[in-house]
């Protein structure tokens, strides 16, 4: 089975590197960009019988390693 | 004081502090590696050093805050043992969750290796006794992910329960800011039994007069004060 799991920093947390993206798109001239945040996707693939048990692996994995739920949230997505 | 250094892949400030104990204690340190499930017999103080454990992949700190040895090391400060955590050991303090926040990407984006002024927050901790509150010490810094975040909630307990212990400041004591976007210009943090102590400069940097300043060696001997008091 494929997955993904996306981890995106929480709302008003400020993002350094996401802020110097949306300065360089800026200075190329990408017109109409207004916010940048930096997240992180990570493609996994799984053994695991059914969808509901693969979304528990994966939600245990984001919460003990995957992401860091001071600053972030995830999501997974079963493929 | 018998104090043991963890090593993790990636570490690179470890030497320093084992010197640094050695040559204020008079003792050697244990060198323990990550994947050790327990510390020395006898073990009263641990040291998370500084450097860039696993590449820094993932998030500062996060694979080795994971590993093993890090069971052993809350059990530890659990009973009230001592930890002193290092710039790259703050992180992995936090993520290991022995103390509250976590660092980030430095607000300009910038590495920043530098001396530094830090203004001591107390005096009564086991960490700081051998300083006085509000005096300035000198400290290197070395980082990219110093920029301490917490949210309002931990911020407002922090503060109220005076749990940080240093501040950025300039040379005359006035809190700066704007270093590294830090919330409160938190340079290190206290653990609620102030036990663990995590901060982002390097005092094992400043202890031997051969390589100039030593306002980092009060720190070791307030260690070995508290140690030999108990």
């Amino acid at each position: 089975m494929k997955a993904r799991v996306i981890v995106t920093l929480k709302p008003g947390i400020l993002d350094p590197q996401g802020k110097a993206i949306e300065n360089a798109l800026h200075s190329l001239g990408v017109e109409g960009v207004d916010t940048v945040r930096q997240g992180k996707i990570f493609e996994i693939e799984l053994a695991a019988a059914d969808k509901a048990k693969a979304e528990a692996k994966l939600k245990e994995a984001a919460e003990k390693l995957l992401s860091n739920t001071v600053i972030e949230n995830y999501r997974v997505e079963i493929l | 004081m018998k104090a043991a250094v963890l090593v993790f892949p990636g570490i690179n400030r470890e030497r320093d502090m084992a010197r640094s104990l050695q040559l204020v204690s008079g003792k050697e340190a244990a060198m323990v590696w990550h994947t050790d499930r327990e510390l020395p017999k006898g073990t009263d103080l641990v040291v998370i050093p500084g450097g860039f454990s696993y590449g820094d992949y993932l998030r500062c700190g996060a694979i080795a805050a994971r590993s093993p040895v890090m069971e052993a090391v809350r059990k530890h400060a659990d009973k009230g043992g001592l930890v002193l955590a290092v710039c790259n050991g703050f992180q992995i303090a936090c993520e290991a969750g022995l103390l509250p926040g976590v660092l980030m990407r430095n607000a300009r984006m910038k590495f920043m290796c530098k001396e530094v002024h830090m203004r001591v927050e107390r005096s009564d901790t086991p960490f700081t006794r051998r300083y006085n509150a509000g005096s300035v010490i000198r400290v290197p810094v070395a980082h990219g992910e110093g920029n301490y975040v917490a949210d309002a909630e931990t911020l407002a307990r922090l503060e109220g329960e005076n749990l940080v212990a240093f501040r950025y400041a300039s040379a005359d004591g006035v809190v700066d800011p704007h270093f590294n976007g830090s919330m409160n210009a938190i340079a290190g943090i206290l653990s609620e039994k102030l036990n663990v102590l995590g901060l982002m400069p390097h005092p094992e940097n400043h202890v031997d007069p051969i390589v100039g300043p030593t306002d980092g060696r009060r720190l070791f001997e307030s260690l070995i004060e508290t140690l030999e008091a108990a």
